[in-house]
């Protein structure tokens, strides 16, 4: 199995070793391990959620500063959609772009114009009859990889679509090639909300390497930002992009973009995996679309944002309003597989088997039962492992041992 | 249709849950352990959603329709089965009851969104081999085998 590269880490210095995360964490992923948590690298699927209940602030995502953008020679800002969620009102969206271009970018790509023109491919899409229902958003790369790991039987129902980031990315380099910049002297920098996105960028699923180059946190740009921004002067008009897609920052937008009725959109990692369990079952062969997100009410939920996320869930649902909802969308890319779609198959990552062969499995199956028979069973987390059960695993697996518990011994 | 028998032969692993007749808010948990347990011994993605399915819809039946019962399951070497058995009430008419959208489901249970009458005949569709037999008063018996 192919190891990825992950955003989500840890900073030692910070970790008392207290169980907080353990238990958020919805693949199991963390092991404390001496005092310290750990990442089983295979098992993160980069949700961050460890990252958002940690009280000691000791789990960072790897993301670049602004100081990449002198790497090249012309840099080209992607901010996500939920940047238009993070400034008060007063502030113009339009203004806010132009002020990216005061810190040093050269140009900046309204990502939800992306979004409304991927809301277009995707609702003609819908229509085509060989397709499996219902059709999974891939939007939340965290949902993507989450069905890897967890649910490869849906691995069929995900509509194999670029994020609006990527489409808006594709577009941007071809013309800057056209125009005669080298591929190397081009930075295309996104501006995320979750360490997800990041590893999006940096390992992507559905195609070989992703045209944006870096990453940097929507909080650095912020409070960059916020220093200047009274002073900023709008010479150039950046945003265009109707109310629909910037809706996409919020959980059900890209649906309500889609113009479809019969969707159901899933914010929270914990929502989703009870949704997808239904699926999986066949509950849900009916519907036409699910959108699903890890954060709660979609990317103005991530991590990485500065607002809290009702407040720009709210500011996101006024925008948009503000913007237009049923305005026609200009498109000015061409709907083509080419621009919109992924061109690799999504391989299936089934990181919960004990063991690729099954009678050795089924041993270590039958010594796992026998020690969950001799642990308390009461989850405390005190041995470093989420519950009594994973323990028996990890011991079984050669990771820990029985001593580790803390209640036996007494 | 082939008649019910517990095949003890080859069984490489056992797993025995009980359910209790009218417990909507655990309903659900005895396949979710089930699917736990199948996707960690490396069990093909789709053969496992079929179990799931199978081992679902035994338990929420057992829940609506019987006085209570059990879930075996038995992995072998070569397939898995699954053994449904209840202490009644007996399905009068089990050809009908194999009917798609037959139901006889208390209105409280349509009302939780049980009962469409699928559940038969969903299980048989995902097994290889299904047999089912039933008598008034003793119970009902069935025994799913999903192959890999």
């Amino acid at each position: 199995m192919k190891n990825y590269w992950h955003s989500v880490v840890l900073e030692k210095d910070y970790c008392n070793g207290c169980t907080h995360c353990l238990d958020r964490c919805p693949t199991q992923a963390i092991r404390i391990v001496d005092g310290k948590a750990k990442i089983i690298e295979a098992r993160c699927i980069d949700c961050g959620e460890c990252l958002r209940v940690c009280p000691y602030h000791a789990k960072g995502a790897l993301v670049s500063n602004l100081e990449i953008i002198k790497n090249y020679k012309y840099t080209v800002a992607l901010p996500a959609i939920s940047f238009y969620g993070q400034f008060p009102l007063e502030y113009d969206m339009n203004t806010i772009y132009n002020g990216l271009l005061q810190l040093g970018f050269d140009e900046v790509y309204d990502t939800a114009h992306a979004a409304e023109l991927l809301s277009v491919y995707e609702n003609a899409m819908l229509d085509k009859e060989h397709i499996h229902k219902p059709l999974i958003s891939t939007y939340c790369p965290v949902i993507t990889r989450l069905i890897q790991i967890k649910y490869p039987a849906l691995i069929d129902h995900i509509i194999k679509l670029e994020s609006p980031m990527e489409i808006g990315a594709r577009h941007v380099r071809k013309r800057l090639i056209a125009e005669g910049y080298k591929n190397e002297e081009i930075g295309i920098i996104y501006i995320t909300p979750c360490p997800a996105k990041i590893t999006s960028i940096k390992d992507p699923i559905g195609i070989s390497k992703s045209n944006i180059d870096e990453a940097v946190s929507t909080e650095e740009i912020y409070y960059k930002l916020m220093k200047f921004i009274d002073k900023i002067v709008p010479e150039h008009q950046i945003q265009k992009s109707t109310g629909k897609g910037i809706g996409w920052a919020r959980v059900g937008g890209q649906s309500y973009a889609m113009d479809i009725e019969d969707y159901i959109a899933v914010d929270g990692i914990e929502e989703v995996i009870k949704v997808l369990e239904s699926m999986e079952l066949g509950k849900l062969n009916s519907l036409d679309f699910f959108e699903g997100y890890a954060c709660v009410n979609g990317c103005v939920g991530g991590p990485l944002n500065v607002e809290n996320t009702f407040i720009g869930k709210n500011r996101i649902r006024k925008l948009a309003k503000q913007y237009g909802m049923d305005l026609p969308v200009k498109v000015d890319i061409k709907l083509t597989p080419d621009n919109m779609e992924w061109n690799l198959p999504i391989e299936p990552m089934p990181v919960f088997k004990l063991d690729k062969d099954f009678k050795r499995a089924l041993e270590k199956m039958a010594k796992i039962e026998e020690y969950t028979q001799m642990l308390p069973g009461i989850n405390c987390g005190a041995c470093g492992a989420p519950n009594c059960r994973i323990l028996a695993e990890d011991i079984v697996n050669g990771f820990a041992k029985i001593e580790d518990c803390k209640l036996r011994s007494k | 249709m082939q008649s019910y028998y517990k095949d003890e032969n080859n069984v490489a692993m056992k797993l025995h849950f009980d359910v209790i007749k009218d417990d909507f808010s655990r309903a659900g948990e005895a396949s979710s352990k089930i699917k736990n347990t199948l996707r960690q011994l490396a069990i093909d993605a789709n053969l496992l959603r079929r179990i799931a399915i199978a081992t679902y819809e035994a338990e929420i039946n057992l829940v609506i329709h019987s006085f209570g019962g059990t879930i075996e399951v038995y992995i072998k070497p070569d397939c898995v089965e699954i053994y449904v058995e209840d202490c009644g009430p007996g399905i009068e008419n089990v050809e009908r009851a194999m009917t798609k959208g037959f139901s006889t489901a208390t209105s409280i249970a349509r009302e939780m969104g049980f009962g469409a009458g699928m559940g038969l005949p969903n299980m048989e569709k995902v097994s290889d081999e299904f047999a089912i037999e039933s008598q008034l008063d003793i119970g009902t018996q069935i025994k799913m085998v999903v192959k890999y």
